[in-house]
């Protein structure tokens, strides 16, 4: 037994391990065998993790000439049918963007994993940012739905790994696993047995006569069955628009099916998509909204309000893209008050503030390359519970 | 010994006929190159449910849609890099990547440069036709100098790349040269890129007639390919004539092949001498 084996399977599977090394064990639970990758802070510990382990499940880990082709190779492997993935920070993950966009249009699965650091361009890399979210939605042209999870803690970024790996290979698609340098380089201990009750879906593969494959068809359900190389379906792949048979087209008509299908296909599936956690919104006047390490600080900061009386909550979305928007309209029903404290200068309270429409939707915006801390965010909550 | 009797080959065989007809211009070289990967496919025996081809962006990358294979057009510049992981992850597949001269010397340069390195089992055509014809005929890193294009309308005063020269000195274990005129001896080198057990770039010398030579007033694609044929030196040349036969023209044949570890079974060997050990 090697050492991956055993540190997925051993009965004490605790470990103490850093965000970024438990992604790596995550992965190899989720089943990738493919990695592709490019040294960048504060993200390479995956990739040295990998380099290690992958081997040792028969997989394959390549230090590819740059994150473009990295993001290459990736969807080349995911292509030939082996569940793959990539990891990088905000530079890299700005180079990724044009591969992206293709594995969404083509709906290749692939994981991109984005360490978030501060920015605008190489700015802080061993400081954290929560300022890729609107990167991660709209970071490739045209217009493509896309999956982003933003886990908040070591043990979630585990899981969180694996629900990645299950989301693209179900949905064919692309799925950024998106969370700041705090926890990437945190350690925390992570039950890693515990892997086993996660779903794991495999993709949906051709079968049935050649004759009546159809590459980009629907299936029912949206998404459809991807052709194996040497099964026998010969298809073409492109990234030019194509129609259900898999070749170019600009016909209007083919054109705007296929595009309507591709969105369709994700809001389709919001059951399994959607998540999200809700701490003590039901009787909240004031919800606070936050994700990553962030998150982490407004859950110390509800105690501490709730300590002086005030009814504050926390509404933590998981899954960030597609947004949650009908659990947080629900979990802000009765609230009187929102407040966002991100790590950037307001991409998540763009959002909440038109989900929520008229509410007030107070901002904590900190983008010193510093974490928010729970004293911050309870001062602000605490202030506006009151009124004041 | 090079004589067109393709009695058996059929490359209909080898073309999806759904896409037909082609959108290639009259006079252009790049179906003569696709004709003769198909013939060399044709004649290695390769099974098309396990070939697979990757393309770039541009006319060169239009080609992998009309084979009969498992087929992949993917970004501009990249083919090498998606080949790179479908064939580290599929060793079982052949893998061929079709990219054209802006494709691959331009934006895919550094992606070519660490595929001569990597040695990787691939076989790379790079079609070169020395200008960029789907977006309307561009100078590219191979247009030769003083050629009138839409971006050099006063002459190209940039020096050209030479492919081969470049593919060499990065590494490559198996580069090849040829003309569109010589179709079986192109046949020939494409077969032994495929064969070759590591990386394998072939440069194709193909024409635009309908862009970069109208604009250059260089003749019907007949005399383009005359041209072409005029200006290379084959190499078995070089090895018979003490003094070269037509100095200072491009070399034509197996230019380089050399014995060097192929990557994915070396990666895959030092994987399973690690696991032995554990």
């Amino acid at each position: 037994m090697n050492a991956v084996d055993t540190a997925l399977t051993g009965k004490n599977a605790m470990k103490l391990i850093s965000g970024n090394h438990a992604c790596a064990l995550g992965a190899i639970a989720a089943g990738c065998r493919f990695f592709a990758g490019y040294p960048i802070t504060p993200s390479s510990e995956i990739a040295e993790r990998l380099a290690r382990h992958l081997p040792e499940v028969d997989g394959v880990f390549v230090q590819m000439e740059d994150e473009i082709a990295s993001m290459a190779a990736v969807i080349g492997a995911s292509m030939g049918g082996v569940k793959a993935m990539t990891a990088t920070s905000g530079p890299g993950f700005s180079l990724k963007q044009e591969n992206i966009g293709y594995a969404a249009g083509t709906e290749i699965p692939c994981v991109i994993v984005n360490v978030m650091r501060g920015g605008p361009s190489t700015g802080m890399p061993t400081r954290p940012s929560q300022a890729d979210l609107m990167q991660a939605r709209w970071g490739s042209h045209g217009d493509y739905p896309i999956i982003a999870l933003t886990p908040a803690s070591v043990g979630e970024i585990y899981s969180e790994t694996i629900r990645a790996f299950d989301l693209a290979e179900r949905c064919r698609s692309p799925v950024v696993l998106l969370y700041d340098q705090v926890i990437a380089q945190l350690s925390e201990t992570v039950a890693l047995n515990n892997a086993g009750s996660l779903s794991r879906t495999e993709r949906k593969w051709a079968s049935g006569p050649r004759s009546a494959y159809k590459p980009y068809a629907g299936d029912g359900d949206s998404i459809p069955a991807m052709a194996r190389p040497g099964a026998g379906y010969r298809s073409h792949t492109t990234g030019l628009t194509h129609g259900e048979d898999g070749f170019p087209t600009q016909n209007p008509e083919a054109v705007t099916r296929n595009l309507s299908r591709l969105f369709s296909k994700l809001e389709r599936h919001r059951d399994v998509i959607d998540s999200w956690e809700a701490l003590r919104c039901d009787d909240a006047d004031v919800v606070i909204v936050a994700i990553g390490i962030s998150a982490r600080a407004a859950t110390r900061a509800v105690e501490l309000c709730r300590a002086q009386g005030l009814r504050v909550g926390l509404f933590r979305p998981i899954t960030l893209w597609p947004f949650p928007e009908r659990p947080l309209r629900q979990a802000t029903a009765q609230a009187r008050a929102v407040l966002v404290p991100e790590m950037n200068t307001g991409q998540l309270q763009l959002v909440v503030e038109r989900v929520l429409g008229g509410m007030p939707v107070e901002a904590l915006h900190l983008f010193s390359g510093e974490a928010i801390t729970p004293v911050d965010i309870a001062a602000r909550a605490a202030a506006l519970a009151r009124g004041t | 010994m090079f004589i067109d009797t393709a009695a058996d080959f059929d490359v209909r065989d080898y073309l999806r006929k759904e896409m037909m007809p082609h959108f290639l211009c009259p006079g252009c070289g790049h179906g003569i190159a696709l004709r003769a990967l198909l013939w060399a496919i044709h004649e290695l025996g390769l099974d098309k449910d396990k070939l697979a081809v990757v393309s770039g962006i541009g006319c060169a990358g239009r080609l992998s849609a009309y084979i009969d294979a498992n087929t992949f057009h993917v970004t501009h510049g990249r083919p090498l890099a998606y080949a790179t992981g479908l064939a580290l992850a599929r060793p079982d597949l052949h893998v061929v990547v079709i990219t054209g001269d802006g494709d691959c010397l331009a934006i895919g340069g550094n992606h070519l440069i660490h595929a001569c390195r990597r040695n990787l089992k691939l076989t790379c055509l790079m079609l070169n036709n020395e200008v960029y014809g789907m977006t309307g005929g561009q100078a590219s890193p191979t247009t030769s100098e003083t050629r009138l294009t839409t971006t050099t309308p006063y002459g190209n005063q940039e020096p050209h790349f030479d492919a081969c020269a470049l593919a060499t000195a990065a590494g490559a274990s198996f580069v090849g040269r040829e003309v569109t005129h010589h179709v079986p001896k192109l046949k020939e080198i494409i077969k032994a890129g495929l064969e070759h057990p590591g990386f394998a770039f072939v440069e194709i010398l193909s024409d635009c007639t309908e862009i970069l030579g109208r604009k250059n007033d260089l003749g019907s694609s007949p005399e383009m390919i005359m041209r072409q044929k005029s200006e290379i030196r084959p190499s078995a040349y070089r090895d018979t004539v003490d003094t070269p036969f037509r100095p200072n023209v491009l070399p034509t044949g197996i230019l380089t092949r050399t014995d060097r570890p192929e990557y994915g079974a070396a990666y895959r060997r030092a994987a399973a001498a690690r696991a032995g050990a554990s």
